[in-house]
């Protein structure tokens, strides 16, 4: 069994950054693990631009954003495994993975868990009909095509508008293939605005809002489907039924946090995000389990993950100078006009950033963030919609040192 | 084209087809199985419960009480011998009121002259403890019940078969058959076969093989289910196939049960079909199936929810009346040569090793059979790395580096089963033929993070293109071709 102060499990940009952000404090005894050939997680198929505006001001492609990272994770010599699949961890902090060379046991003094997330499927979400080839998560269908050099198909309907759908109506168009429309359940897209007017603007790709597919035809290979409007309450409206023959169909459905492994140590859930509860060390209900980044809300920016990470990174070294455990003074509530917070707990000793999502869009609002019955802090937005995460930093000493935080949005 | 000559070819390779040809592979017959399909258990042979049946529902006397209540006892066995996990789970049936009640005690009746040992009737106290997942008031329990892999074990009876010399023919549709001296020539995909004897395992579609073998006056009708499947994570809270009490007739709706891979099943429910190739899932059927599952699995949530499927018993139809018959192995004097299968439904799977001997039986009342001297009934699947120990899992990775590379996260299946399950003894290379020799794509993902992998696994390990990567049936491209061709000339 090996010892490590810091075991990362997630070579993707969380990872990465935590890596480097843990080495520039100091903390040198880390390892990176990582199941791909490569490091750089999903942003290796991501090759259409627009990562990094926030962080290095320029528009860069996935790859290469993730490759400045890369590339200073090897200017550093900071070691990382690839080919290596962990297995299990547990709430001590050990570590089982497996590689062509075998099983490998670690001992860490800290974990640091950016796993990612996986795609929302289509047995998650139940849609009715037969199961022809032809049905790909978008996030498969861009590593057929990037990764793989193979067209997933060329007459295509689109259910869901979250981010990748988006991306993959405008890279298949570019391929040559037809995308007929993308469907969304809800009455708003779930991608950022940008990628709907790059992505189906540009392109002349209509978007049907309170549409979804209730049927699917074909036996070998996809032959159609059937979409219809919804109700409110997401029912089908009988007679808006229509019709649409392909051979492809791409869901962009949503992500979940990957937290198959959180689970097996242990680490406490929250419902909504579907990640871990943890506090403003990013540290979870398992003392010494860090998380970060995607594993632990889904980020529409990768700008945003890196960032989370390195917060980590400081949580973490703070941990292994004091190995207190989570701090658990003060929680924090959302109410209706919010899906989440992250954090859900803060120490209240130091500034945090309050990452949140708005339940549905709203214009000409406030956030605000209050502490027995008192207004803390406040940002003012002109608009504010579910695709797009809202980050406000807040600064440790407005807050009073009893007494929970409620955070709301204010129209 | 040359005719290829047989002794037998069964047609259909469902697991009856298979467990025919396994059981007929003891003896020296040239043996030929044509199937329409890419793969073994296509059709209804994947898509059930996965429950090895104790025999408690059907009429005493009849074929599917005796084949169940035999096929039940010999399971350990041949498990065993075909190295198919299998777990006897036990089952209860659950009861909510005093209808219930009569028909589960009317149905312990037949399942106690029927042969069926164990069966008891148990209080609440006793079914939470045994499940407290379970809803109901009281139950039967059937000790002797149990759950296996369906397409695992179709699998293993073909492979068993063909490593004792029969010839499995896939992409093989029967379109003719014609009788001229005592042989049968069959026309099945582009090739021609001819034999003494023609064994019908066609499953749902018994009835068109019955009748290009000349006997007509058959009926079977659609009997449609559909399934949930449950993740891993539902898994936990269910040990026992959950049943509710079965109606007057003997028809069981929709129950919870686990399989032996750890999800859980909810269906599959029952209405009349005319399609033998429906297996959509349908919006309504799909919502009775989690208001009726609750009441026998109290975790249904849609977190849990992975992936639905539909199957169809077709069961044999009294035309005249139009009332359920028994299952029919049908040899006619004016027809030798000829065993007709007709109405193999559920529970076909817990009967299919009895139905093949007695499909043996009709051969050797008309021909003497000359053992195989060098039959196997032993069978060997591919090593799992999952659920193993360390020693062992670090054992597999030393004779084979494969097995240290994880290719489906959920399910954790390595790339040395992914390999073996594309050099299969079938030949079998669809994706669907490698998630059913090795379960890869069958997590929570649904092959979200595999997918890619074993596509690229096939290309290469066969050599073949894109356009020639198949999901599952003929016709079931997964690409269109490559985005760039390769330009061997760019600078």
């Amino acid at each position: 069994m090996q010892h490590k102060q810091v075991i990362i499990i997630g070579g993707g940009p969380a990872g990465l950054a935590a890596a480097l952000e843990l080495y520039h404090n100091g903390v040198t005894d880390i390892l990176i693990l990582e199941r791909e050939k490569h490091l750089g997680g999903i942003l290796r198929q991501c090759i259409h631009d627009g990562f990094g505006l926030l962080r290095f001001k320029e528009s860069l492609s996935g790859p290469e954003y993730a490759q400045r990272f890369i590339d200073e994770i090897d200017r550093l010599h900071i070691p990382y495994l690839t080919d290596v699949t962990v297995l299990d961890i547990t709430a001590d902090k050990k570590v089982l993975a497996v590689s062509k060379q075998g099983l490998l046991e670690f001992q860490a003094e800290a974990l640091a868990l950016t796993m990612g997330c996986r795609e929302r499927t289509r047995g998650a979400i139940s849609i009715p009909g037969t199961r022809p080839a032809g049905i790909y998560t978008a996030g498969v269908a861009q590593s057929y095509i990037n990764l793989a050099n193979t067209m997933p198909g060329k007459n295509v309907v689109i259910l869901g508008s979250g981010d990748i759908g988006l991306i993959m109506a405008r890279r298949l168009t570019l391929e040559g293939a037809q995308v007929k429309a993308v469907f969304e359940l809800q009455p708003y897209p779930s991608g950022l605005p940008r990628n709907i007017a790059q992505c189906l603007n540009d392109y002349d790709i209509p978007l049907f809002l309170n549409h979804t597919i209730i049927d699917i035809k074909g036996r070998s290979r996809l032959e159609g489907v059937t979409v219809a409007a919804v109700d409110e309450k997401f029912a089908p409206l009988p007679g808006t039924e229509k019709d649409y023959p392909c051979d492809t169909l791409i869901l962009s459905v949503g992500l979940i946090p990957e937290n198959e492994l959180s689970l097996q140590a242990g680490v406490e859930l929250d419902q909504r995000t579907k990640g871990a509860l943890v506090d403003d060390s990013y540290q979870t209900s398992s003392p010494g389990i860090f998380v970060a980044g995607n594993v632990l809300q889904v980020h529409d920016l990768v700008d945003f993950v890196s960032a989370e990470a390195e917060k980590m990174a400081l949580g973490i070294a703070a941990y292994l100078h004091s190995h207190s455990p989570q701090s658990t003074q003060l929680a924090i509530r959302g109410d209706a006009s919010i899906t989440h917070t992250v954090p859900q707990r803060v120490s209240g000793e130091k500034d945090f950033t309050l990452s949140l999502r708005p339940s549905r869009p709203a214009q000409n609002c406030a956030v605000q963030i209050c502490q027995n019955e008192r207004v803390i802090a406040t940002q003012t937005f002109r608009k504010v919609l579910p695709a797009e995460m809202i980050q406000i930093p807040v600064a440790a000493d407005l807050l009073a040192e009893a007494g929970d935080l409620e955070v709301r949005i204010a129209c | 084209m040359k005719e290829q000559s047989y002794d037998v070819v069964i047609i259909g390779a469902g697991v009856i087809g298979s467990a025919v040809a396994r059981e007929l592979s003891r003896y020296r017959l040239r043996i030929a199985v044509l199937e329409k399909e890419l793969d073994v258990a296509c059709g209804n042979s994947s898509r059930n419960t996965g429950v090895l049946h104790g025999g408690f529902t059907y009429r005493p006397g009849s074929l599917k009480a005796e084949c169940t209540v035999e096929g039940n006892r010999e399971f350990d066995q041949v498990a065993k011998e075909l190295d198919v996990p299998f777990k006897r789970t036990g089952k209860v049936v659950v009861g909510f009121n005093d209808e219930d009640l009569r028909n589960i005690l009317k149905f312990k009746q037949i399942g106690e002259t029927n042969g069926v040992r164990g069966l008891e009737i148990i209080d609440k106290d006793r079914l939470y403890r045994i499940d407290a997942s379970a809803g109901g008031e009281f139950a039967m329990y059937s000790p002797a019940s149990g759950i296996l892999n369906p397409m695992q074990y179709t699998i293993a009876l073909a492979e068993n078969a063909h490593a004792n010399g029969a010839e499995f023919f896939f992409a093989s549709e029967v379109t003719a058959i014609e009788n001229s001296a005592g042989r049968y020539r069959i026309s099945a995909g582009n090739q021609h076969f001819s034999a003494r004897w023609v064994i019908n395992c066609a499953g749902m579609n018994c009835v068109a093989i019955s009748e290009m073998l000349g006997i007509s006056g058959h009926q079977v009708k659609g009997f449609k289910g559909e399934y949930f499947v449950l993740d891993k994570k539902a898994g936990q809270y269910l040990n026992i196939p959950v049943y509710p009490a079965p109606n007057a007739k003997g028809g069981f709706s929709t129950h919870a049960t686990p399989t032996i891979d750890g999800n859980v099943l909810i269906g599959p429910d029952s209405y009349l079909t005319d399609d033998p190739d429906d297996f959509a899932a349908t919006r309504d059927h799909m919502q009775g199936l989690i208001a009726d599952g609750s009441k026998m699995f109290k975790h249904i949530k849609r977190d849990f929810f992975i992936r639905n499927f539909a199957g169809t018993r077709w069961k044999r139809i009294d035309p005249a009346t139009g009332e359920v018959l028994d299952f029919l192995i049908e040899s006619r004097a004016d027809k030798p040569g000829i065993v007709n299968l007709i109405g193999i439904e559920s529970p076909g799977l817990t009967c299919a090793l009895p139905i093949a001997r007695r499909v043996v039986g009709r051969i050797r009342d008309r021909e003497q059979l000359a053992p195989n001297p060098s039959f196997n009934p032993v069978r060997r699947g591919i090593p799992p790395f999952a659920g193993q120990p360390r020693e062992r899992q670090q054992a597999l990775i030393n004779a084979d580096p494969n097995y240290g590379e994880i290719v489906c996260r959920c399910e954790t299946i390595t790339k040395a089963e992914i390999l073996r399950a594309i050099n299969n003894p079938l030949g079998v290379v669809t994706v669907t033929g490698i998630k059913n020799r090795t379960r890869a794509t069958m997590g929570r993902c649904q092959g979200g993070y595999c997918e890619t992998r074993i596509a690229a696994l096939i290309q290469e390990t066969l050599g073949s293109k894109e356009t020639e990567v198949l999901y599952q049936h003929a016709g079931s491209y997964l690409f269109t071709g490559k985005v760039r061709e390769d330009d061997h000339h760019a600078a």
